[in-house]
């Protein structure tokens, strides 16, 4: 998955969605071990303490395991993941609807046009 | 986390041009610092008087504690703007000549990057085009173990594939403790490896900040900072 970066944005966040996302999609399963912070960081292109502020916050949130002499590894609790893809899930959707309604639209009006479009999709 | 440069009321004049003006700035170890300014902001100038090629009108500024001269130049590797590398001379001989000059320089890093550029060592300087000459010269920087690193524009006239590789190089080399100060107008290249910015305008410190403290208060890149900020 590449690490794309947009300009307008703290890079720390950016950094812990996309691990987060690589973590969600499988990339790096459950129980596995992560590269170096300083191997992230250079993949990622950018400074090695960025990306270790970035690993300290998903440590908090409980989604990175540090060993004291092996360094890190992503959970082996599913419940923590399944939280934090809700948690990151929500934030998309309250986004999304905060722009429908700047266009104008009511909630049932959103709620019709999914319905439609998923329709559409399973087709 | 210990200093690694300090200026205190910092100030050079030639003649009655005052370059650097009572400048008091401190910047931690193990940092990437982007000094940033536009043309003729002094940018040079304070690189240049943390490498005792100027010496300050008044003010200090001091190394890791000490003034520049020649304990400092065992811990700071500097890159110019302007190269003072003999052009007749061949890639491998000025290695040698690194090797000889500096205790902390690792010839066999020199010719790792000097491989993956594609730039044979058996090459003389004068054969080469600016960019790799630029190349060159900064690849002979960052392959001593030093404390802190000045880099005056490192990557102005190289190529932008060049330029990521490069990036990269500053991030593979310098260790924890190290502290590297780039100079340059090319943000948006290297916003993303560095920790610290410094503008500087006119000879004086207009502001200093972290890059994500930039992005968070002002939603906006150092990039989009800087045009806003030296809007001409």
């Amino acid at each position: 998955m590449p690490w794309e970066l947009k300009s307008d944005r703290p890079i720390y966040t950016q950094l812990i969605e996309h691990i987060e996302l690589m973590i969600f999609s499988g990339v790096y399963p459950l129980g596995s071990k992560l590269p170096s912070g300083r191997d992230m960081a250079q993949e990622a292109a950018v400074n090695p303490n960025t990306m270790q502020r970035a690993l300290v916050k998903l440590e908090e949130d409980g989604l990175i395991i540090t060993h004291r002499t092996s360094g890190r590894s992503i959970t082996e609790d599913a419940r923590m993941v399944e939280l934090a893809k809700t948690k990151l899930a929500q934030a998309q959707i309250s986004e999304f609807l905060e722009k429908m309604q700047l266009m104008g639209f009511e909630q049932s009006e959103i709620l019709t046009i999914i319905d439609n479009m998923v329709k559409e999709m399973k087709k | 986390m210990s200093t690694i440069l300090e200026c205190t009321d910092l100030t050079k004049k030639f003649g009655s041009k005052v370059a650097v003006s009572a400048v008091n700035l401190k910047i931690e170890r193990g940092q990437i610092v982007g000094l940033l300014g536009p043309n003729g902001s002094g940018k040079s100038t304070m690189i240049k008087l943390a490498n005792e090629l100027l010496t300050p009108t008044s003010g200090t500024i001091l190394i890791g504690g000490k003034k520049p001269g020649i304990e400092t130049k065992k811990i700071v590797s500097y890159l110019p703007e302007k190269t003072y590398l003999n052009d007749w001379m061949r890639v491998h001989q000025i290695i040698g000549l690194f090797s000889d000059f500096y205790a902390d320089f690792k010839p066999e890093r020199a010719y790792e990057m000097l491989k993956s550029l594609s730039i044979n060592a058996n090459d003389r300087l004068k054969t080469m085009s600016k960019g790799t000459k630029e190349k060159v010269q900064l690849i002979l920087v960052m392959s001593r173990e030093a404390e802190l690193y000045l880099l005056d524009e490192p990557i102005g006239g190289v190529d932008p594939a060049a330029r990521d590789y490069i990036l990269q190089t500053i991030l593979r080399n310098y260790n924890e403790n190290a502290t590297v100060i780039i100079s340059t107008h090319l943000i948006s290249d290297i916003e993303n490896i560095l920790d610290y910015v410094v503008f500087i305008n006119q000879g004086q410190v207009v502001m200093t900040s972290s890059v994500d403290d930039i992005r968070n208060e002002k939603g906006k890149s150092v990039d989009g900072l800087f045009r806003e900020v030296f809007k001409c």
